[in-house]
Order: structure tokens, then C-alpha cells, then sequence
């Protein structure tokens, strides 16, 4: 897309994070200089790349509370879910094929449940969640069947945000005796974990979403009380203790690591700056447009995320405006859309559906994803663009002109077609 | 999402005959087309002269760019045409106009329909009959 504006603003940390330079910096030696295998056990090229894997998985399993050898180094958390759901699935077989999980979960998710569905391998439970994006633990164990072999549920929503109770879902399972997957991928390193307070057996996340590279994750898989076990995905060298094989990506996992440490030692100072700056971009537009509405929950949430419905303008018509497709001159602002226009589908979010927001205000919801390269200043700018915006498109809304005319929408437009 | 032609970008960030006119005003034709659920809603309005020729049009759209740009367009291409003309108008020519991607077709079958509510609702104020407004236009 071309973009007449030199300066652009990035607010779609959900989606990827840009490199830390402090990571960066120190993976640039693992392309040219340490670039051994960390399989090749006969000399110093492998010796010194396989002590850098291994200080890794201390970093990795010490921000959770895990152990180091727990950790499988994998090409990111879509992975980390497939081998956990279906290695899980696959393994414990003779025990069971019922997995529990929660209809807002990542497609990583549900679209590998409905892929083992489908294949006959597994018998799946999607549980609703309330308007908030949250499920009751009670809820788990009420699905739990003397065949449930998983439940897996998210740490934090990608689109709405919303933090689930995992401690007492972990309870739940642990009183069960089932396992518990989460796909951390979202809230690993800016929310704590403690894998053995929330009863956790295996963690998805990856690195790309902390500001470390693209392509590189982890499946952290409970080795203790109890021993979980998985049926490898990927065939071949027997790597990662046979769970999966393939060459490390040894200056991914390096920075991987280094993204951690970041996250770990910057946590709390950094989660109260960004949840600062997201409760300002929320006032500043609040306090100057009426019918704006928050999507998730209003505490229980990524302290970047804010996900808002502007009744009355469709999302990808907001987009247009912020992200540089129009007004080339002015920076591009980078934002994402549960509208449907913005996929080929033409259905809006399946997250929002969950939550029971009415597709005509899902096609209105704007996600805004802070990070940590965002600035006051940078929230000051996109509230007064979003504003421009908003006031210029509902001019152009014939809802939006109805609404204030004092037309009930819903009963106007009952039976009407696509 | 897709990318956007020009001249959608044109009609986006200036959009032509944006506006309302008053709908009890008897040479006027509004027609109201799509639904929120869908994510598209058009209203076009006609002003049309007792030679039934289109004297003036205005519109108002939710939807995406490609469905505010196809509005938008409409509005420039119907005046000066008769009703008739009008009511031949393909949503194609506005595919082409806009060049518009397949997945944004439906914007342009909506711009169709809106012109022809407009005209049903004209023809339906002409003959004195009270408009059915909201079932004429509503399912579009």
C-alpha cells in the first residue's frame, strides 16, 4: 500500500510486536558467527549454540514457574496448539477423545478441534462465554464426561482481550484429573503466570507477540504431577526430546529469550504505562463521542487492548480512513476491524457473536492493540483522528441520521435481507 | 482487505451529494436498501421533475468504502437521466467504474437496488398512493 506520509503509527500490537533492538542485538551474532546446529554434538560450532538454547529454556520455563527441559522450542504458538491439542488427543487415546474449550478460543484452537472432529479422532465441547468474553469455571466442570482427556482455554482474548480465570479452571481440571492446555500466546509476558498455581500442563505462546522475532514458539508441556505426554506431530531427527523434530531456530530462540527477560524484569512497570495509555485513548474518545461502546471485559483485560463498537459506521470505513487507503497525506494509522468487510466471508467476528454483540454493532468494532513503542503523543493523534473520522462517516450514515430522527432500527429494518 | 482503486479513494474521502432531502417533499424518491446486521445500508435519494428526468440526488451510506464510493457514484450518474434510464442502470457499470474486487460486488447490486427503490418510492407518491415506505424499502 502506498503511503504519501513518512510517519506512521502502529497500534495493532495484538497482531505482531516489532523487535525489541535489545533483542535484535543479541541474535544478529547467531546468523553468521555462532551459527552451528545445536544437534551437532562433535564440536565447539554445536557446543556453544546448544549452551545458548539451553540458558533459553531457563529464561522461558522461569518466567512461568516451569522447568527448562519442559520447554519445546517450536515455529510459533499456531503450532505450540496443534501439537498440544492433538499430541494430547493422540496420546491418551485409550482413556478418552473428548476435549472442552471455549467458542471466542484462536482459530489455532478451534479450527484444530474441529479438524480432529472431523477426522473422527476427537468429540469437542466449545462452551459459550458471558458478554464479557469470560467463562465460569463451573461451566468446565459441568462438561466434563468421564472421557475428557483436555480442556483448553486461552490466558487472554486476541481481539476483546479478556483475561480468563485460569486458576480455577486449572482447579477444575486438576480435581478431575484432566489435563489443561492454555494458548498463552497473548498474555505470556505481560500478565504473570505461575504454572503450578493455575494448574497448567501445557502453555502455547510465542515470541513474536513480545517483541522478539517472527516465527519462533514454545510448547511448555508439564513433566511432574503429572508426567504429560504427547504424540509427536513432526517425524524426523527426534529433536526437542522427540516431541519435535527439526533443526532449532537457534537465533530465534535466542531472541526469543531475550524478549522474555525484557518482559519479565519490565512487566509490571510496563502493563501500568500501556494500561494508562489505553484508558486515556478510551476517555479521550468517550468524552467527545456519544454511542461508543466497549467490547470484553472492563477490567479483566490486556492492559493494551481496547476493543470499541462507533454505532452507526462500519468498521473497514474507519480503517479505510486511519490506515493510509485515503488521506495519503496524513500518517498511517494501523488499527484492525472485526467488521466483515474486512474478510471475504462478509461474517463479522465470531468473538463478538460469542459475546452476544449484535452483528450490526460488530460490524462497527474498531480493535485498538497498545504496545510498548507507543507514546502519549501517539495516543493523543489517533484519538483526534478516530474522532474526525467518526463525526465525518456518520454525517454519511443514514443510520446515524435515523437513529437521531428518533427511528427504532431494529424494528425498521426487521426482515431485511443481506 | 482488499485495496482500493482511485476512484474508490476519490469517492471516500469526497463523496459527492451527500445529504438528505425532506422525504414528504412529493417529487422525491427515497429509497432505503440493506440492513445493519449486514454491515450495509444505503439511502439514495431522487429529485425528480414532472418530465420524469432525475434533477438532483443525494445519499447517505453505512457501509465500506466500496459501498460509500458506490453510492456516491450513483448519485453522479443518474442525474440527468430519465426514470427509465435510470432504472436500466446495471450494477456491472459501477463494478467497472470503481473497479471494483468481487468480494465488494454486492456493494454495487445495492447501489442498483437503492436507485430502484428511490424510484418505486416516487412512482408510489406520484399516483397519491400513501407510501409503503418501510416494506418498499426496507428488504432490499
Amino acid at each position: 500500500m502506498t503511503n504519501g506520509a513518512t510517519h506512521r503509527i502502529y497500534m495493532d500490537n495484538h497482531a505482531t510486536t516489532p523487535v525489541d533492538p535489545r533483542v535484535l542485538e543479541v541474535m544478529l551474532p547467531y546468523f553468521s558467527e555462532r551459527f552451528g546446529n545445536a544437534a551437532s554434538r562433535n564440536h565447539a560450532f554445536g557446543w556453544e549454540v546448544e549452551r545458548a538454547v539451553d540458558e533459553a529454556r531457563e529464561t522461558a520455563a522461569g518466567l512461568i514457574g516451569g522447568r527448562a527441559k519442559e520447554i519445546i522450542w517450536l515455529s510459533g504458538a499456531t503450532e505450540s496448539d496443534n501439537l498440544a491439542i492433538k499430541g494430547v488427543v493422540e496420546f491418551y487415546k485409550d482413556k478418552g477423545n473428548h476435549v472442552i474449550t471455549a467458542n471466542t478460543e484462536h482459530k489455532a484452537v478451534l479450527d484444530t478441534c474441529k479438524a480432529l472432529e472431523r477426522k473422527g479422532l476427537a468429540q469437542v465441547t466449545y462452551l459459550p462465554v458471558d458478554h464479557h468474553g469470560r467463562i465460569d469455571p463451573e461451566q468446565v466442570r459441568a462438561a466434563i464426561t468421564p472421557k475428557t482427556v483436555l480442556v483448553s482455554i486461552m490466558l487472554a482474548n486476541n481481539e476483546i482481550g479478556t483475561i480468563h480465570p485460569l486458576a480455577e479452571i486449572g482447579k477444575v481440571a486438576k480435581e478431575k484429573g484432566v489435563l489443561f492446555h492454555t494458548d498463552a500466546t497473548q498474555g505470556f509476558g505481560k500478565l504473570p503466570i505461575d504454572v503450578d498455581a493455575m494448574g497448567i500442563d501445557l502453555l502455547s505462546a510465542t515470541a513474536h507477540k513480545i517483541y522478539g522475532p517472527k516465527g519462533c514458539g514454545l510448547l511448555w508441556v508439564r513433566s511432574k504431577g503429572p508426567r504429560v505426554r504427547l504424540t509427536a506431530q513432526m517425524d524426523g531427527g527426534g529433536h526437542e526430546r522427540g516431541m519435535r523434530s527439526g533443526t532449532l531456530n537457534v537465533p530465534g530462540i535466542v531472541g526469543f529469550a531475550k524478549a522474555i527477560e525484557i518482559c519479565r524484569a519490565e512487566m509490571a512497570e510496563e502493563g501500568r504505562r500501556i494500561g494508562a495509555m489505553r484508558d486515556r485513548l478510551h476517555r479521550l474518545i468517550t468524552d467527545v463521542l456519544d454511542e461508543v461502546y466497549l467490547n470484553g471485559h472492563p477490567s479483566e483485560r490486556l492492559p493494551g487492548n481496547l476493543n470499541l463498537s462507533f454505532a452507526y459506521i462500519e468498521g473497514e470505513s474507519m480503517l479505510m480512513g486511519l490506515n493510509g487507503s485515503a488521506h495519503a497525506d496524513l500518517p498511517a494509522i494501523a488499527v484492525s476491524s472485526g467488521s466483515a468487510c474486512t474478510s471475504a466471508t462478509l461474517e463479522p467476528s465470531y468473538v463478538l457473536k460469542a459475546l452476544g454483540v449484535g452483528d450490526e454493532l460488530a460490524h462497527t468494532s474498531i480493535r485498538f492493540g497498545l504496545g510498548r513503542f507507543n507514546t502519549d503523543a501517539d495516543v493523543d493523534y489517533v484519538a483526534e483522528r478516530v474522532i474526525a473520522e467518526v463525526k465525518r462517516l456518520r454525517e454519511l450514515s443514514p443510520l446515524y441520521e435515523m437513529a437521531k430522527e428518533g427511528i427504532d432500527l431494529k424494528s425498521y429494518f426487521t426482515g431485511a435481507q443481506h | 482487505m482488499a485495496t482500493y482503486s482511485d476512484k474508490v479513494i476519490d469517492h471516500y474521502s469526497n463523496p459527492r451529494n451527500v445529504g438528505s432531502f425532506s422525504k414528504d417533499e412529493p417529487n422525491v424518491g427515497t429509497g432505503i436498501v440493506g440492513a445493519p446486521e449486514c454491515g450495509d445500508v444505503m439511502k439514495l435519494q431522487l429529485k425528480i421533475n414532472d418530465a420524469g428526468v432525475v434533477e438532483d440526488a443525494r445519499f447517505k451510506t453505512f457501509g465500506c468504502g466500496s459501498a460509500i464510493a458506490s453510492s456516491s457514484y450513483v448519485t453522479e450518474l443518474v442525474k440527468g437521466k430519465s426514470v427509465d434510464e435510470v432504472m436500466g442502470i446495471k450494477n456491472s457499470l459501477i463494478v467497472d467504474e470503481l473497479s471494483l474486487p468481487p468480494v465488494k460486488i454486492h456493494c454495487s447490486v445495492l447501489a442498483e437496488d437503492a436507485i430502484k427503490a428511490a424510484v418505486k418510492d416516487w412512482k408510489s407518491r406520484r399516483e397519491g398512493e400513501p407510501a409503503r415506505e418501510k416494506d418498499d424499502t426496507a428488504a432490499a
